[in-house]
């Protein structure tokens, strides 16, 4: 039977099957966080058990780290028991840490794909939705809870019931200046929070296919805020070139035999899926969110939404208790709305290439007055690699702060929040009621409207600068 | 995990929508590292409105929540279930939730009872109407039972077993572990290892 690359990577991790059962499915690699593995170790330790596979475990710290001073100990008290916790919990049982300080430590979705563990068709979980970034590769990659943490450290297995299936096609040609992360925010006002509950989604199309592995990783990330379980990209020859030499790649004779097994990794041609939902790529343009989830956004180019001009009534309450929160009128046109803060990081837009766009952008100009800038790779790696390119003084010479790796203000867990009221426009993934800080408000956009945003002060594209 | 076949109890009416995870429990209450004690960030950043409902006193008590579509979708984490549960939550009825939060409450003694949307309206009319109106939530028959009126829910068959028996996932695996490492004998040697 024909089938798509999501059943193909499944049904290869199946041990076991039985009627009336979720299937239970091999995990490969497991990836894990100070934040939601406490209580999973504890578990461990109550009933006596023990790391199955430390050697496909993986831990750094990342959500509660601050991005500053990181040499000194965490100022936070709380925010310092959960990190020593990790640290204790992983020598107890053995698992490999990288942690603050560490070149190899970073936000758990940028750290996996830049040591080459994650690799096509590998099953990729860890107690974070946004796992789903490593299905850039052909890998199934979902978020977990902590139980199923727990369970994934004690048996290297997960039961799970089977999902649907979803195509998006984004063919033709992104304008310049449009992004992989307008791509998603496009795509998610679509299909909606909800449209792609039970789904995992793959994404093709030629759009797709020019993109680099990093833009890919931007697509995927994303998928969770439509609701879907993962987001997957066929794996190609960017995907080879970017696994190539890097240290947790195969190497030798290893890598011949593996890119020969990554290449069956695609759906068969007459594989059908559960929904379809295809995108003209010329059609999108720069995207920012005006409320208070990822599909409540329009195009830069548009105006806060009326709330009473949508059909639903729930959506209609949606749009009118988003504007009250978020302290906007009907009509303003985006570009008009200024904000505070902006925001550079996160696992959806803090990898080197993010960095460089807004480097571009932002190099011999200055960050507006009254609006703080905070750049905040993605990893140590990223950040090491971006001072060698000298962005860390494009970004400082412009008045934006460099910081520290970290998730930092993509969730407000550290010291990096917004103060009640304040706006920002970020490249993170959810724009969620005090996401950023208890009554922040949060405007997602991609790292070339951040850059220019932080310019021009009010929502901007690269296009509304004046030449420097 | 205790069993639970039904549930009979007061309802608070959370007439929204799309209440994300971030909501139920913000990330600054996340940092604790014990599975019990979220109560007090449930709905945090709401709960400093007086008129939230559930700060009004006709709430208190209450053990079913009845929300709009697309409850706890967002973040994965769990402390949104064990919120709910701390103070006081045994069942959340909604037309729609958030995949890993359903999973969650799964294996959080929490039921997550997917209803139409109609039927949500339905309670929350009853409930503002009469707030001393009991909710029964029967996993036995899979319906959602409120004064004199009644509704079916969807629950998958493998989560409600759980729920009824009060199994530990983890223990029922083990039981399988054989076949566990005959699977890991056949991995390919070039896969990736952290170690
Ligand atoms: S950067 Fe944000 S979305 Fe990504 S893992 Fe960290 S907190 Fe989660």
């Amino acid at each position: 039977m024909a089938t798509t690359l999501a059943q193909k990577v499944w049904d290869s991790h199946v041990v076991r099957r039985a009627p009336g059962e979720p299937d239970l499915l091999y995990i490969d690699l497991h990836l894990v966080h100070e934040v939601t593995s406490p209580q999973a170790f504890d578990g461990l330790r109550v009933a006596g058990r023990t790391v199955r596979r430390p050697d496909l475990t993986l831990a750094t710290e990342d959500h509660n780290v601050p991005t500053l001073d990181i040499d000194k100990p965490i100022a936070d008290l709380v925010s310092r028991t959960q990190v020593d916790a990790l640290r204790h919990n992983c020598t107890e049982f053995g698992v490999p840490l990288y942690s603050l300080g560490d070149a190899e430590q970073g936000i758990v979705h940028v750290v996996g794909p830049q040591l080459g563990l994650t690799q096509p068709g590998m099953t990729v979980v860890c107690g974070d939705s946004h796992t789903s970034t490593h299905g850039a590769f052909g890998a199934l990659a979902f978020g977990i809870g902590t139980s199923e943490v727990e369970h994934v450290l004690a048996t290297q297995t997960l039961p799970k019931e089977p999902f649907r299936t979803m195509a998006v096609t984004v063919e033709g040609e992104l304008a310049t200046g449009v992004t992989a992360k307008d791509v998603i925010l496009a795509v998610i006002a679509q299909i909606g929070t909800g449209g792609g509950q039970g789904y995992v989604i793959e994404y093709r199309g030629s759009a797709i296919e020019a993109m680099s592995m990093e833009a890919r990783m931007t697509v995927c990330n994303m998928s969770i805020e439509a609701g879907a379980r993962a987001g997957m990209v066929a794996p190609d020859e960017t995907t080879f070139a970017y696994l190539h030499g890097k240290p947790r790649a195969p190497h030798g004779a290893d890598w011949d035999d593996a890119v020969a097994a990554w290449r069956r990794l695609r759906s068969d041609d007459d594989a059908t899926f559960d929904h379809e939902v295809v995108l003209d790529a010329a059609a999108i343009t720069p995207y920012v969110t005006w409320g208070t989830n990822p599909a409540q956004g329009a195009p830069l180019s548009g105006s806060v939404p009326d709330p009473s001009s949508f059909v639903l009534d729930s959506d209609r309450a949606a749009a009118e208790r988003a504007l009250d929160y978020m302290g906007l009128k009907a009509g303003t046109p985006l570009r008009e709305i200024a904000v505070d803060t902006v925001f550079l990081g996160s696992c959806t837009n803090g990898r080197i290439e993010d960095l460089r766009a807004a480097a571009e952008v932002i190099q011999g100009r200055r960050v507006a007055d009254g609006v703080r800038m905070l750049v905040v790779p993605g990893s140590a790696r990223v950040r090491l690699a971006a001072e060698g390119e000298g962005l860390d003084v494009i970004f400082k010479e412009a008045g934006a702060e460099w910081r520290n790796a970290g998730c930092s203000m993509c969730l407000g867990m550290n010291p990096d929040q917004l103060a009640p009221g304040e706006r920002s426009a970020s490249t993170s993934n959810r724009n969620f009621e005090g996401r950023q800080g208890k009554g922040g408000r949060t405007h997602l956009v991609s790292p070339l409207v951040a850059a220019a945003t932080a310019v021009v002060g009010r929502l901007a594209s690269p296009a509304d600068l004046t030449e420097v | 995990m205790e069993p639970v076949t039904t549930h009979r109890g007061r309802a608070v009416a959370l007439r929204r929508s799309n209440v994300d995870t971030d909501q139920i429990i913000p990330a600054v209450y996340l940092k604790r590292v014990t599975r019990t004690g979220f109560e007090d960030g449930l709905f945090a950043a709401w709960r400093t409105d007086p008129d939230f409902v559930l700060n009004r006193p006709e709430s208190a008590g209450a053990t079913v929540l009845v929300a709009g579509p697309d409850f706890g979708t967002g973040s994965s984490r769990e402390h949104a279930v064990w919120a709910l549960r701390d103070y006081g939550f045994r069942a959340v009825v909604s037309p729609r939730f958030g995949d890993i939060f359903r999973g969650n409450a799964g294996k959080g003694g929490l039921v997550a009872a997917q209803v139409e949307v109609s039927d949500v309206e339905r309670i929350w009319d009853a409930v503002d109407a009469d707030p001393a109106t009991e909710v029964t939530v029967d996993l036995v028959s899979r319906t959602v039972s409120w004064g004199g009126q009644q509704a079916p829910f969807d629950i998958d068959d493998y989560t409600r077993w759980r729920l009824m028996e009060g199994l530990d996932d983890v223990d029922l695996t083990l039981r399988h572990s054989d076949l566990v490492a005959e699977f890991e004998s056949d991995r390919p040697g070039w896969m990736p290892t952290t170690a």
